[in-house]
């Protein structure tokens, strides 16, 4: 199995629309595929015999801050037959930060959507329970946004405290 | 397929709700955690019981979570290196390999076989030493408390040889982006063959004492079974995975850092229950210490001297060069105040490590610091099928059950 194979593949079963074909420096072939279409895609790359992707390897969000459309989330899915990997990107804007969820074909894609939904904000329609897994359950925010700063801990004295405690945003009781 | 329901499979801690308000009167919900010593960490599991069996389970991770994935973005390509270690704490080697393949991959640099060959070495001693630390706190869990102590012997060892190397006897930090840190000790040879050349029977040694252990099989086999179907469906990777009869290993199926040459076995069990996950690590300890062995020997018959890449614009110049050449000064500069700069793009390097499929998905936009940097890790996708192999089993099962899945909660939480 090889990057121009499945390729061919897709672009016969899905034509036009799938986007843009492109790489990744480590070799696999990257996908881009519109929102409406990932679950498709994936549930035909995962039961078509010849490309056996089986196994879904990793899920994550992207924020690319500045570029229309801002996130993105990036799947990663793996053939145990062929030995292959291949990547499928969907942009989605800010506006409308809504993807469908891959639980209906994969367990795992649960806590790593989850994961994706507390870092970037990212909703997975038709998720069974799209809730924060790391950060509290009362956090407000999205901390791996890109205009969410790193933050540090001032060094407070006991002069100081006061003034410095008022600046830092504390969880809301 | 079979269709699963998934609202019961991995549920969410927020799911399993006093049963008393749904007018059920056979079970109780039960927390247990975050503190606890049998948790492997700072994880919190919500528990519903009937009576002393589990019906459902939910785990509640997050409480160490460090934003190491956020951090990375704020440091250099070399000094993010140092975050992976944290991650899984008890195979910090395994986290540095997969990190600094994705970086090399970004660079497209190519690792002398010297560096690539002590890669392997001591990548293999850390997955001893982290099958160690999983079968002393294992068996410690269900009261074996002497194999804690035999594990942990061996152990220092391995610890021992980390530092010589690194300096460092967990956090080493020691494979950097282009070959390692530093090279190696002139008497690191002799003692890693002293420690390769007793461990076999240091290996047989806590295989006599729970292998055939009437308690040991009473208490793990048959419990918390999983079939290979439903751990491909939860992701679960690893000697988990390969327990449930899937002969997957990417160190023989997507080889890396010359894999391909070594002359090993993956190990293989076919019921998936605790006994054979026990089964399949003290075997993939005994293959580690044969693959540390051949890298060993060609490490004996090589020219000293070559630990990094050549290429002067991701490997510092030796110290010395520094004097009498301006090219290599100004390589060190560069190196020291900015650093490299991949090329624009993304790339995926994944490892076996000893919990299972460690990947590193890098995403670069030509500047010195990445932009994104994720960390696939195992422990937090193979915690997934915690709860369908705790249905059914008892409370005390549940504790059996977390310690061969082997988690590292820092890795889970990043």
């Amino acid at each position: 199995m090889d990057n121009a194979t499945v390729i061919e593949r897709l672009q016969t079963e899905f034509g036009d629309k799938i986007g843009p074909v492109g790489s990744m420096r480590s070799g696999e072939a990257t996908i881009n595929v519109p929102r409406e279409q990932i679950v498709a895609v994936a549930q035909f790359l995962r039961d078509d015999s010849a490309l056996a992707y089986n196994f879904l390897e990793n899920l994550c969000g992207v924020d690319y801050l500045g570029r229309q459309p801002r996130f993105e989330v990036v799947y990663h899915l793996l053939s145990h037959a062929n030995r292959h990997r291949i990547c499928l990107k969907v942009a989605i804007s800010e506006k409308d930060i809504h993807v469908p969820t891959l639980t209906g074909l994969w367990q795992t894609a649960n806590y790593q959507e989850r994961e994706t939904y507390d870092m970037f904000g990212i909703i997975f329609d038709g998720h069974p329970a799209l809730e924060r897994i790391l950060m509290p359950d009362d956090w407000s925010g999205f901390p791996q946004r890109k205009d969410v700063p790193l933050g540090y801990e001032e060094v407070a004295f006991s002069n100081t405290e006061a003034q410095i405690s008022a600046r830092k945003p504390y969880a809301e009781e | 397929m079979t269709t699963i329901d998934h609202r019961l499979s991995v549920p969410s801690p927020h799911s399993i709700t006093n049963p008393a308000l749904a007018g059920k009167t056979n079970t109780m919900v039960l927390n247990m955690g975050p503190h606890h010593p049998s948790t492997h960490g700072v994880l919190r599991l919500v528990v519903e019981l009937d009576g002393e069996t589990v019906v459902n389970v939910a785990p509640d991770v997050g409480f160490l979570h460090t934003g190491i994935e956020k951090n990375m973005e704020f440091k250099t390509y070399q000094q993010a290196v140092v975050m992976t270690d944290r991650t899984d704490y008890l195979a910090p080697l395994s986290n540095n390999l997969s990190y600094v393949l994705a970086v090399e991959k970004l660079l497209d640099v190519e690792i002398p076989e010297r560096p690539t060959v002590a890669r392997v070495l001591l990548v293999e001693l850390q997955r001893l030493s982290s099958h160690l630390v999983w079968l002393s706190s294992h068996a410690l869990d269900l009261a074996a408390m002497s194999v804690f102590l035999y594990g942990f012997r061996e152990r220092e060892q391995i610890l021992d040889i980390f530092e010589m190397v690194s300096g460092a006897r967990l956090m080493t930090s020691y494979f950097r982006v282009g070959g390692l840190a530093y090279d190696l000790p002139s008497d690191f040879l002799p003692t890693v063959k002293a420690l390769l050349d007793i461990m076999p029977s240091r290996i047989d040694e806590y295989e006599s004492l729970l292998t055939n252990n009437i308690i040991w099989q009473e208490r793990t086999m048959g419990v918390g079974a999983i079939d290979s179907a439903a751990a491909i469906q939860y992701g679960l990777t690893g000697p988990g995975l390969r327990a449930t009869g899937v002969a997957w290993d990417l160190r023989k199926d997507m080889p890396y850092c010359g894999y391909e040459t070594y002359d090993f076995n993956v190990p293989v069990a076919k019921n998936g229950d605790i006994y054979d996950r026990y089964l399949v690590r003290m075997a993939e300890m005994r293959e580690s210490v044969s693959i540390a062995r051949q890298a060993w020997q060609r490490l004996k018959d090589m020219e000293p001297g070559v630990f990094q890449t050549s290429n002067r614009k991701v490997a510092p110049p030796p110290k010395t060069e520094i004097t009498h050449s301006m090219e290599s000064l100004i390589h060190h500069f560069k190196l020291w105040t900015e650093g490299f700069k991949p090329p624009r793009g993304d790339a995926m390097a994944a490892i076996e490590s000893p919990r299972g499929e460690l990947a590193t998905y890098i995403v670069s936009d030509g500047g010195p610091k990445p932009y994104r940097v994720h960390l696939r890790t195992p422990s937090f996708i193979n915690l997934q099928s915690l709860p369908h192999m705790a249905k059914g089993q008892l409370m005390a099962d549940l504790v059996a059950l977390i310690a061969s899945l082997d988690p590292v909660l820092g890795e889970v939480d990043r």
